[in-house]
This record gives structure tokens, C-alpha cells and sequence, in this order.
């Protein structure tokens, strides 16, 4: 750490450009990092572009996109209009700005007219921001040089039928771009060396896969298990659901191939008790004291099995038990088969304990009832539920072997089942909804299919890493959608259970998933990070930890200092964990933070140009 | 390093193609259609967060179309593969577009002029648009290069278009190549990932549910389309003959799956894309009814029992547990009438409906016998991908060195597909690394 906070310190001294530069950090391919718009632009970095030496050269391109923009939009209007702007030099308008004849005409003006701004006028910065930054950089005009006008989602999408307000709109946006376009800075990207080592959290399947996964890669990695042996819950099981195959068979060999890997140092049993720094750059400390650094991290810390305390008489009658302890019977060899099991799904989850389904609670059911089937086929077998939960193509064809070996399906609802003692007998009573009417079940044995829940121990390592829980307690990835194995803090990744219920197939995916992406980093050896980040005044921080309190990346901590103006405490920015939200600047209570690339100044300049008349 | 062949442009071809891309391998990734996007790209908003689906694609495929390591192979197939893992030549045909994609800038000022103009359907939106011979597949595709069907356009097939071509003329940029022929190429990669999504079962041949004879029966995917604001109805849901929003709708679920005379499996996501489905109904209409016949409600991922909760608490949407047997028409109205055993009473009932919206089966693509014996890879009995072991191995085909993500491997819904993906990327690092000699072997 002391090497981050003395470089923190000097680049808050200096300010972030010569800072950097002083590091020496070039950009990819080597060209000269300051180019056109060079020094007279540099110096006071708060001050606006009208007090500079140097005048601005704005150079504006407005996009027709076709008909998208230009079918609504007068286009050559807002030109005319933009080329009247103050600091404007060059307008022009493009078919596709984004096209090559586009992005050549962007190069072209940059030289042909000295801009050392360029505004484009287009589509969305999502999808087209990095394509123009890219074009600038390439004409020698550093990226944060550039702006971006939305004129079409912000614009002739949205006021299709109302051409001529949209074109009025469409110059107010442009004049709004222009007068940031004038106050833009130009910023370097720090580059931060990754440690080309990676560390997994958990040696279940889960952990495991990841884990030989990233050291095939070509990385070494610590493998980190709380428990005095690798495998998990999926090597407590019996068999597996579907291949039916001994739990020990299908964990054992990756095990012994993770034991085996010159690349992959198990740390067992031990777990994480500090973690500091950021993607490229973590800081472990392990409850053994070992202390190593990594560039990535891996989660893939599993679930529990709810205990059904207070359920179905789980815990007081004899003879209930849940599928995991059913397992552990079927797995300790022959016990005496029952006559009669009566399985109870959604045992605590659904509603009762918990409001999600477990996801694998069916599939569980149907493969330990058939495999009672199986080795006694005269054992009534009766699986109690509210819908049956299989899906795609195996365990639904389980479900149907299963119906075909006589196992019996009954849906009881709404209410869920009752579980009593009667004569030394267990009775399952419940409301039959295909019978439509109440049922009793007598039965030697009362299995409790219940939920997986997110173990207690997340709670804390949630917060030693930064990253968030769901509702549901499991962790909570970036994206439910696009990112399922990243999380928003950058570095970290999660799998398998911990994530939420699932399968050991998809267990074994989501981890392979989590090690492609942890390896990327790792492959690159350097990341590049935006350089749109807080900075903090330290001269008038008052130290009052709002920011830091506020921050949902942990970006900010206080810090003591003593200085001019006495012993005392003051924000300061880790840049490697910052995203550049601007939360900070906006609740800091004397305005001492400013977001690069988007400050007060600027951001006032754009409102000022739109309440401006003309 | 040797490059990799990815197969497919959806979104699990498309994270795979971006993870290895990132790593410093030179991707090819092959699509036989003109644009990447896959069906993620047809949908209007994904469960259960009701995120914009093109939108939160789009930034991923232009990553893929700008990024330097990777080279897309649009219009093309996978021919042929020979060798062994790390040392692979895959034969890929690449059909011509007819359209020098350096050139077109995606204009669309060649469709405008185009002979056949609204006169063939368009993929894309299920023949509910029209486009001409030379089109753009949609708004958003990438590549944004025009693309002319060889198979309609007139001068491609009769040697003549009227007086002159009308579309060579109105490029601005002599984009238009009608010399363009096919090609094939061969391409050195160390490993290859299958990523080709599914196809949809057509339920014309099921008689009960009246589809492609009752106008207002639609599928799924086509009520997607309709749905979506950038769609061919521009997000207005319209009733034949009236072309009224409806008052009434009607979600049948499992069409011809979980059907043993169809398709046994079950897709793993209509219930829940159902559900979204009936959302959005009630966010554009309120006080339309909607009801889902659906045979289990099978909520099971993270957040979704919530979503349904949500949907029948929140929205009203009701949920009927019934498999209708039949759909009928009134010929007059066009009203249809739903005729389901009520779960209740065990009483064959009856509800009518203004639109009954079928969820049909999402089933392995029609080339995947062909596509497999091509790569020398083997299916399991229902024309999925065969993996070597579903639990431990589950991105591994039968073939080392090809591997498998999404859909084509067994149904599964966009982030399954997107993280499966993803390991199927590590796994062909992993086969990169070995032979490259970097690592340990």
C-alpha cells in the first residue's frame, strides 16, 4: 500500500496530467501523447477555456445517420446555426459520421484547421463514443477533447412528428455541446500493472473449475478452502442428478487434478481476513497469516442447506428428514427400505422461509426417488409439490422416467402439507388439487426437499470485497443479463452457488465463465483505466468523510495529513476503484471534489447555453 | 497464439468471441446471416428487469465489429473442419452479399429505389414488414452493410432489372457489386466454439391452436416484434380487422414442447419470457385482461418467482394452470374462444380472447445435423450439441479442441448462455496456451 498512497499523494500535488506524465505513461502504440492542443491548454485545470492563451478551434460534425437524424432534422440548418457559434471553425454535416468517408473528414478538419475540439452531433455515446475518441486520438487530438451530442435517441426518435421543434431542439443541444466542447481538458489514462496471479475463494466444483481452468490458462493461482478438504457440498452428495454417477467420481478427479497443478497453491484450511487495493493490484491476508497479491479474484464460496428448524416436525419426529440427509443414508450403504416415502417439496423456500425456488430441489427429488424405486420397487414413492421445477432436456425426461417407474406426482395447494405422528406412523396430510380433495399419506419415511440459502459468512466478505449482496442474501452480480459472472467492482468475479441456486452443470460453467473472464487481466498484463475520476482540493477539504461514506465503490477514504494548515484529515481517491459516478462531487459539502471530464464548470456552461435565448 | 473460429453471431457467440478478442486472440467469428445479433437482438425487453434488449446488445456487437482482433465472417458457413485441437483448418464458404461491405455505408438509399420494395418478407420481424432485394436486415445490424438477396433479386436471377439498376445507380459509392461470387476460404485456429442458438417450431401444423389461419393468433417472437417500439407496428398491439388495441389476451405456453409428440423437453424460459410478455401488455394497455395457461409456472431463476409475483399481484395478470385444447375462431368478429379444462372445477370451460400469443418451442436449429457432421461433432436424441459430461464437462463437445456454449447445447436463457460462453472461451484459451508451449503442457 505504501507505494499507492505516495503516488496518490504526488498526483494530487501535482495534478492527474503531470502526474502521469512524469510516470512516463504513453499511450498504446507510442505516439507523442501531446499533440495539437498541447501545453498553452494545460496549465490550471479549473480554469475555463476564455482565460487560456490559446483560443479554442471547435470543429462540429452533425450526423444525418441516414434518414434517422436528417429525415426529421433539418441538418443543414443546425450546421449553418453551429458554424455561427463562438470558437466554431469548421461545421459540417455527413451522412454517416461514424462511416469511413466520416470519420476521414474528422481527421482531415483536425489538421486542415488546427481544431483542438471536436463536437459530433450523432447517435448514442454507448455504442459510438469509442469510435470517435479513437478517430481523434489517431489525428493526434487527445480523446477528452472530444464531445458528444445525442441528436438522435435524444431527439428525432423521440419528436419524429415535430420536425421543426426538433431541429430547434437539435441546435440547442448543439450549442450546449459547444459550450463544453470550449472547457474540455485534456486527461491521460493511468496505466496499472496487473499482478499475473489470481486467487479463488471456495474449493467446491465451483471453485475447483476455476481454479484449474485459470492455472491452464497459464496463471498461477492460490486456491483458498475453509474446510481441511477440496469438494464441497457436491462431494457430501450420493449421486448426481443426471448422469446418476457417485458424487466422489465426478469431484474427485478435478480435485486431485487441482491438488496435482504445479500452478495452483492451496491455502486449507484458511480463509480471508483483509483484502485492500483494486483490479491488477489486490492485497490478501489469509487467517494464516500468509500474505500474498493477486490481479483478480475469483468467488466461489457455495451455499448451505437451509435447515427446516420448526417444519413438518423436522428435528422432533423420527423419520423426517431432509434430501441432503437422505443422500448421506443412501450413500452409508443399504438401510432397510421403507414402505412408503412421502417427499415434501419447496420445504421452507417458495413463501415459507425463503421466496425464491432453490432450482434444484425437483431434479433432487426425482433422481432420489428413482433411485429408491430402483434398488425396491415395491416402495411407494410420493413426491408432494406445487409444480414440478425440471427444465430443459434431461431432467425433464427424468421427471418422465421417473412417473414411468411409479413414482407419484401430487400437487397440493394452496395450502402447504401437514406432517403428524399417529400410531408410531408418520401422516402427511394435505389438500390433493388434481383430486380435488383432502388427502392423508401414511409414511415410514418424510423427506423435506429444502432450499439452498446463502451462507451467513457472505455477509462479511461482501464487505471485505466491496461487493454487493441481493435481497436474497446470495451475491449479487453486475448484470443480471449481460455480466452473470462479473461483479460492478472491476478484478472480481463470482460462481456456482454463491451466486444463487443452480445445478453442478451450470456450477461448472458459471466458473469456467468467472475464469475466462478473471484471466483477461491477467492475458493483458496492463489495464488501462478511464480518467474519469474524482479529485479531491485538499487545501479546502474539511475532512468530514460524507464522501467517503457515500461512495459505492469505496473509492474515497479520510486520510490523516499534516500540512500548512495544521494536523487534520482529508478525502482522498484510490483512481483504480473510482468509476467516475460523481456522487462525491455532488453531496461534497463545500465543492472541494471535482469529477474530471465532467465538472461544475462545464456542466454549468451547458445549462447557462440552454436557458440563453437564441 | 493460433486463432480461433467461433460459430454463430448471437450473444453467446458474441461473449466469446469479445473475452478471447480481449485476451489478445484473433477471433473469426462466422454468422450465416447478414448481421450479428442473433435472437437476443429480435426480442423487446428481457426478464426480469425489463432492460431494452437491442440496447443493452448493441454496444456488445459494435465492440465486436470495432475491435482489432476480431474478423467477422457474415453471410458465411462452416464447411468442413480437419485436424486436431490447436492445429485446426476450418473450410468456411462465404456467400456473397453482392455488396462491397469497404464501401456501403449502410445508407439505404439503394433499398428505397429497389424494384421489389415491400414486396418480401422480412426476416427479421417474421414477414410482419416488407422489404425489397437489397435491404438492411435491421436498424441496428452490424455490420451496417446492405445485403442483396440473391434468390429475389431480379437482376440476379433473370440477368435483367427493367432499364437499368436501379440500386447500382442510386449508390453514391459504387457499392454495389453484382460480380461479387462466393468464396472459400480456409482458416488456421487452434479451437472452435459452436454457438448457434435455436430455431423456432413453426405451430401452423397444429390444428387446435389455429395459428396461420386465425389472424390474431400469433407466436411469441412475432408478439415481440409487434410489441417493440421499433417494430413494424411501432409498438401498438392492433386486433384484425379492427386494429385495436385488445381488450382481452390469451399466453398459451408450451406449444409443441414438453410434448411427446413434438418436442419432450422443456425450453426452460417461456414461462418467464410469458410473463414478461404479459407485462408489457399491461404497461401499454392496463385495463387489458391477461391470462397464462401455463402447465407448472416454472419461475426458476434468481428474482423471477418475484417477477411472477410481481406480475399477478402487482399488474393482474392471472395465471390459469391449463393446457387449452382448443382455439376457434368466429369468423364474423375474428374473436377467438379458448376452450381449457378449468383447474378448479375439472369443467371444460371456455374464455375469449382478442389475441392468443403462442409460446413455441425453441428447438435446435434446422442445420445443426449438417453443421455437426461437418465439424465431426455428435447431437444427443434431441438434435442438441452432445457435450462429453453435462456436470464436469459441460462446454466440451465430443470433438477436443470444439466446444460449445448457449443454446444449441441445451435450452437455456441469455445469461446461462452469456456464462457458458464465456467458459467455453476459457477452455479454448486453455487449448491455445497448451499448444503454444506458454504453459505447463
Amino acid at each position: 500500500m505504501p507505494e499507492e498512497k505516495a503516488q496518490g499523494a504526488g498526483r494530487e500535488a501535482q495534478g492527474k496530467e503531470e502526474g502521469a506524465r512524469d510516470k512516463g505513461v504513453g499511450k498504446d502504440g507510442g505516439e507523442n501523447p501531446v499533440p495539437l492542443s498541447a501545453s498553452p491548454l494545460e496549465p490550471s485545470s479549473l480554469a475555463p477555456c476564455a482565460l487560456r492563451p490559446a483560443p479554442c478551434r471547435i470543429g462540429v460534425f452533425i450526423c444525418h445517420c441516414g434518414s434517422n437524424i436528417g429525415g426529421i432534422v433539418d441538418v443543414p440548418a443546425v450546421v449553418e446555426y453551429a458554424s455561427r457559434l463562438k470558437d466554431v471553425v469548421h461545421a459540417e454535416r455527413n451522412l454517416y459520421t461514424c462511416a469511413d468517408d466520416g470519420l476521414t473528414a474528422i481527421k482531415t478538419a483536425i489538421s486542415k484547421h488546427g481544431l483542438n475540439r471536436v463536437l459530433v452531433a450523432s447517435c448514442t455515446p454507448r455504442t459510438h463514443a469509442p469510435l470517435f475518441r479513437r478517430t481523434c486520438e489517431a489525428a493526434g487530438l487527445n480523446q477528452y477533447l472530444f464531445e458528444f451530442v445525442n441528436l438522435r435517441e435524444h431527439c428525432s426518435w423521440v419528436h419524429m412528428r415535430e420536425p421543426a421543434r426538433a431541429t430547434e431542439k437539435a441546435k440547442a443541444l448543439v450549442k450546449m455541446g459547444v459550450a463544453r466542447a470550449r472547457l474540455l481538458e485534456r486527461q491521460e489514462e493511468p496505466v496499472l500493472d496487473i499482478e499475473p496471479a489470481a486467487m479463488v475463494l471456495g474449493g467446491g466444483v465451483a471453485g475447483l473449475s476455476a481454479a484449474l481452468s485459470i492455472a491452464n490458462q497459464g496463471f498461477p493461482v492460490h486456491l483458498v478452502e475453509r474446510e481441511p478438504e477440496l469438494g464441497g457440498m457436491a462431494a457430501r452428495l450420493h449421486r448426481i442428478s443426471p448422469t446418476y454417477r457417485n458424487a466422489r467420481e465426478v469431484v474427485g478427479p478435478v480435485a486431485e487434478a487441482v491438488s496435482a497443478h504445479p500452478d495452483i497453491r492451496l491455502h486449507m484450511p484458511a480463509t480471508m481476513t483483509d483484502l485492500s487495493g483494486y483490479i491488477g493490484n489486490f492485497e490478501v491476508t489469509l487467517s494464516t497469516g500468509e500474505k500474498f497479491r493477486v490481479g483478480s479474484i475469483v468467488v466461489a464460496t457455495g451455499a448451505d442447506e437451509l435447515r427446516p428448524d420448526g417444519l413438518y416436525g423436522w428435528g422432533q419426529l423420527k423419520n423426517v428428514v431432509t434430501q441432503m440427509e437422505l443422500e448421506r443414508l443412501m450413500a452409508a450403504g443399504p438401510f432397510t427400505r421403507p414402505k412408503s416415502v412421502v417427499m415434501i417439496q419447496c420445504a421452507g423456500s417458495r413463501g415459507q422461509k425463503v421466496s425464491y425456488c432453490s432450482k434444484r430441489c425437483c431434479f433432487t427429488a426425482i433422481k432420489n426417488a428413482i433411485l429408491l424405486k430402483e434398488e425396491s420397487p415395491d416402495t411407494e414413492v410420493h413426491i408432494l409439490h406445487n409444480e414440478i421445477h425440471v427444465y430443459g432436456v434431461a431432467f425433464e425426461k427424468e421427471y418422465r422416467r421417473a412417473q414411468e417407474l411409479g413414482v407419484r406426482f401430487s400437487r397440493y395447494s394452496p395450502e402447504k402439507p401437514s406432517v403428524s405422528e399417529q400410531n408410531g406412523r408418520l401422516n402427511v396430510n394435505f389438500y390433493d388439487e388434481g383430486l380435488r380433495r383432502e388427502r392423508d399419506l401414511p409414511a415410514d419415511l418424510v423427506v423435506l426437499s429444502t432450499p439452498l440459502v446463502a451462507r451467513p459468512e457472505a455477509e462479511e466478505l461482501s464487505k471485505m470485497l466491496k461487493v454487493p449482496l441481493g435481497q436474497d442474501r446470495f451475491f449479487f452480480e453486475a448484470h443480471v443479463k449481460l455480466r452473470p459472472v462479473d461483479f460492478a467492482t472491476d478484478g472480481i468475479f463470482i460462481c456456482g452457488t454463491a451466486k444463487g441456486p443452480t445445478n453442478i452443470g451450470e456450477c461448472v460453467e458459471q466458473a469456467l465463465g468467472a475464469a475466462s473472464r478473471a484471466a483477461i487481466p491477467l492475458a493483458k498484463g496492463r489495464v488501462r483505466v478511464e480518467a474519469i475520476t474524482s479529485r479531491v482540493n485538499t487545501d479546502t477539504c474539511r475532512g468530514c468523510g460524507r464522501c467517503e461514506s457515500e461512495c459505492d465503490y469505496h473509492a474515497i477514504s479520510l486520510v490523516p495529513v499534516n500540512d500548512a494548515f495544521g494536523n487534520r484529515l482529508v478525502a482522498r481517491v484510490n483512481e483504480g476503484l473510482c468509476k467516475g459516478c460523481g456522487k462525491c462531487s455532488s453531496i461534497c459539502c463545500n465543492r472541494s471534489i471535482s469529477l474530471r471530464h465532467f465538472t461544475t464548470p462545464q456542466i454549468m456552461a451547458m445549462v447557462e447555453a440552454a436557458l440563453e435565448e437564441g | 497464439m493460433k486463432d480461433v473460429l467461433v460459430i454463430g453471431g448471437g450473444v453467446a457467440g458474441i461473449q466469446a468471441a469479445l473475452d478471447l478478442a480481449e485476451k489478445g486472440v484473433k477471433v473469426h467469428l462466422v454468422e450465416r446471416t447478414p448481421s450479428i445479433g442473433g435472437r437476443m437482438a429480435q426480442l423487446d425487453k428481457t426478464f426480469p428487469t425489463m432492460d431494452c434488449s437491442i440496447c443493452i446488445l448493441a454496444p456488445k456487437m459494435a465492440d465486436c465489429a470495432d475491435h482489432p482482433n476480431i474478423i467477422m465472417h457474415t453471410c458465411s458457413e462452416v464447411a468442413g473442419l480437419q485436424g486436431e485441437a490447436g492445429d485446426f483448418r476450418a473450410t468456411v464458404l462465404k456467400h456473397a452479399r453482392h455488396v462491397d461491405a469497404s464501401k456501403c455505408t449502410g445508407c439505404g438509399k439503394c433499398a428505397e429505389v429497389c424494384r421489389l420494395k415491400g414486396r418480401i418478407p422480412n426476416e427479421f420481424d417474421f414477414g410482419l414488414r416488407k422489404r425489397g432485394a437489397i435491404y438492411l436486415p435491421f436498424l441496428q445490424a452490424v455490420p451496417r452493410v446492405m445485403n442483396i438477396d440473391s434468390k429475389k433479386c431480379i437482376f440476379l436471377t433473370k440477368g435483367k432489372c427493367g432499364e437499368k439498376q436501379l440500386c447500382k445507380e442510386a449508390c453514391e459509392r459504387g457499392a454495389i457489386d453484382f460480380d461479387q461470387k462466393d468464396e472459400t476460404v480456409t482458416l488456421d485456429v487452434g479451437a472452435v466454439i459452436v454457438a448457434t442458438g435455436f430455431d423456432l417450431f413453426d405451430p401452423s401444423g397444429m390444428f387446435e391452436y389455429g395459428y396461420g389461419r386465425f389472424q390474431n393468433v400469433r407466436t411469441a417472437m412475432e408478439y415481440e416484434r409487434l410489441i417493440c417500439a421499433s417494430g413494424p407496428t411501432g409498438g401498438h398491439l392492433e386486433v384484425e380487422p379492427t386494429k385495436e388495441h385488445p381488450g382481452s389476451m390469451a399466453f398459451i405456453q408450451c406449444v409443441g414442447a414438453r410434448d411427446l409428440r413434438l418436442s419432450p423437453f422443456c425450453c426452460s424460459v417461456c414461462c418467464m419470457y410469458a410473463t414478461k410478455e404479459a407485462v408489457l401488455v399491461k404497461e401499454h394497455y392496463p385495463d387489458t385482461d391477461c391470462t397464462i395457461f401455463n402447465v407448472d409456472m416454472r419461475a426458476l431463476g434468481k428474482g423471477f418467482e418475484e417477477f411472477v409475483e410481481r406480475a399477478r399481484d402487482e399488474y393482474g395478470v392471472r395465471f390459469l394452470r391449463a393446457r387449452p385444447g382448443q382455439v376457434t375462431e368466429d369468423p364474423a368478429t375474428k374473436r377467438l374462444t379458448v376452450w381449457y379444462e378449468d383447474p378448479a372445477s375439472g369443467k371444460v370451460t371456455s374464455m375469449e380472447a382478442d389475441m392468443v400469443v403462442l409460446a413455441t418451442a425453441l428447438v435446435p436449429g434446422a442445420g445443426v445435423a449438417q453443421l455437426a457432421k461437418a465439424l465431426g461433432i455428435e447431437l444427443d436424441e434431441s438434435a442438441f450439441f452432445k457435450v462429453r459430461d453435462p456436470l464436469m464437462s459441460p462446454v466440451e463437445s465430443t470433438r477436443p479442441g470444439v466446444f460449445i456454449a448457449g443454446y444449441c447445447e441445451t435450452p437455456k436463457d441469455i445469461p446461462e448462455s452469456v456464462a457458458q460462453a464465456s467458459g467455453a472461451a476459457a477452455r479454448a484459451f486453455e487449448v491455445l496456451k497448451r499448444k503454444g508451449g506458454a504453459a505447463h503442457a
